[in-house]
């Protein structure tokens, strides 16, 4: 009978018990030939032993209160009464800015474009971001759904980037209203918890095709771009230089449609 | 979140123990569950697809691995001399207590990211693949620090009966 050669893997996933039970048997016979690397297998097994033993009256200890999960969720889900209060804060400064608006529109036109298109996305991420209760709407468990929805309201085909090769993983998304129409978001996080935002929508008038433009505000950058009539502008709380990167990715995505 | 306590509940004691191992001291352990749990609350609804258990644990240990920097940039090292007895003492069954007293000290003489995957895979029983996950690094990694996490805390338990205190004194054969 030919057999693979016995590897260092396969000592410890003996010790671990998951090897296949066909070479399992094979680890245990190659341990019977060779006493000596039995006796260290042997003293691995007891580690696990002696460590379990040693740390189960810990698992045993009652909970102290401060880790009582049904406290924990209930004072979580007070919380929400301040995030509706925030929003209804943001409410009426939103209605007075509106006020404003309509003075500053005699004086001045509305930016279009790009520039339209960053603020848009800064907003939303500043609004969705931060957002501990729904920062989605449709999760990214979904997003066959997602892209339908988007889709259909954006008129054209929607492809939701993938950036986990940049180390930031789909949340979902949601549509959000901007002046020139809906426009789709999708959100990201990494393991740190930090958050992206990608909007995108079809570009009205100008900057049909625009290059890579970064833009930053305060501590949040973003990069905005446009090819063949569909703008793209990724936001987040980083330099746009750190941005970079991970839009050259969206867009080579958003080619390859 | 009905589910959520349902799913979260059971697996606490498992947090405790694990934070408690890697950082030794009871109180600093269980601030970080707490963390944990609090952002495991928060994060409910974003959670994907998968084992809530590989979850729970990549929370904590990323907490963890903060709070080590965190200490470490304040070079304000807890050394192993300095942690109160109390931390495991009276966990430990009174028979067994210097036993176990003294594994649990050996086990705190290897690096940190060694002792995590012994724990996560010798104590926790995680698979392979979810300390992977955990430790965000390729099963290969989780391999190759297992390997040298047995080997380590086999060299520092060998070196101990070794030490010039224990050797019994030969006798001369007649």
């Amino acid at each position: 009978m030919n057999h693979r050669p016995i590897t260092e893997d396969d000592l410890h996933a003996y010790v671990d018990r998951v090897l296949e039970p066909e070479r399992q048997a094979e680890v245990a016979a190659y341990l019977g030939d060779h006493p000596g690397i039995a006796k260290r297998i042997a003293a691995f097994a007891d580690h696990h032993k002696l460590l379990r033993a040693a740390l189960a009256p810990i698992a045993d200890e009652p909970l102290p209160p401060e880790l009582n999960l049904s406290r924990i969720i209930g004072q979580h889900t007070r919380r929400p009464s301040l995030v509706r209060w925030a929003m209804a804060a943001m409410l009426l400064l939103s209605i007075g800015g509106l006020g404003g608006w309509a003075v500053r529109g005699a004086l001045q036109a509305s930016p279009r474009g790009l520039v339209a298109l960053t603020q848009e996305a800064a907003v939303s991420y500043s609004v969705y971001a931060p957002d501990r209760v729904r920062p989605v709407e449709v999760r990214a468990s979904d997003s066959a759904q997602l892209v339908q929805w988007v889709s259909d309201r954006l008129r054209r085909p929607v492809k939701v980037p993938d950036l986990t090769t940049s180390g930031y993983r789909l949340m979902g998304g949601r549509l959000v209203a901007t002046e020139h129409g809906p426009a789709a978001m999708f959100m990201y996080d990494d393991d740190h918890g930090s958050r992206l935002v990608v909007l995108t929508r079809p570009m009205s008038g100008s900057d049909q095709n625009a290059p890579m433009t970064p833009q930053s505000q305060g501590d949040v950058g973003g990069i905005a771009w446009a090819d063949d009539g569909v703008g793209y502008s990724l936001v987040g709380h980083a330099a746009p230089e750190f941005l970079r990167p991970i839009a050259n990715e969206v867009r080579k995505q958003a080619r390859a449609i | 979140m009905k589910d959520m306590l349902l799913q979260v509940e059971p697996l606490i004691p498992a947090l405790r123990r694990y934070a408690r191992a890697l950082v030794r001291n009871r109180a600093n352990a269980d601030d970080l569950v707490q963390d944990c749990l609090e952002r495991a609350v928060s994060r409910w609804q974003q959670r994907r697809d998968g084992d809530v258990r590989a979850w729970l644990f990549a929370i904590l240990h990323n907490l963890a691995v903060d709070q080590f920097r965190k200490t470490t940039a304040r070079s304000r090292h807890v050394t192993i001399d300095k942690t109160s007895e109390g931390d495991f003492g009276e966990a430990a069954a009174q028979e067994h207590q210097l036993m176990y007293q003294d594994v649990l000290n050996k086990l705190m003489r290897l690096p940190e990211e060694q002792r995590a995957v012994l724990l996560l895979v010798g104590v926790e029983d995680l698979s392979y693949a979810d300390a992977a996950k955990v430790l965000n690094v390729p099963i290969g990694t989780v391999m190759s620090r297992l390997s040298r996490a047995r080997e380590r805390l086999q060299q520092e338990i060998e070196a101990v009966t070794a030490a010039p205190g224990n050797v019994v004194p030969m006798r001369s054969v007649k």
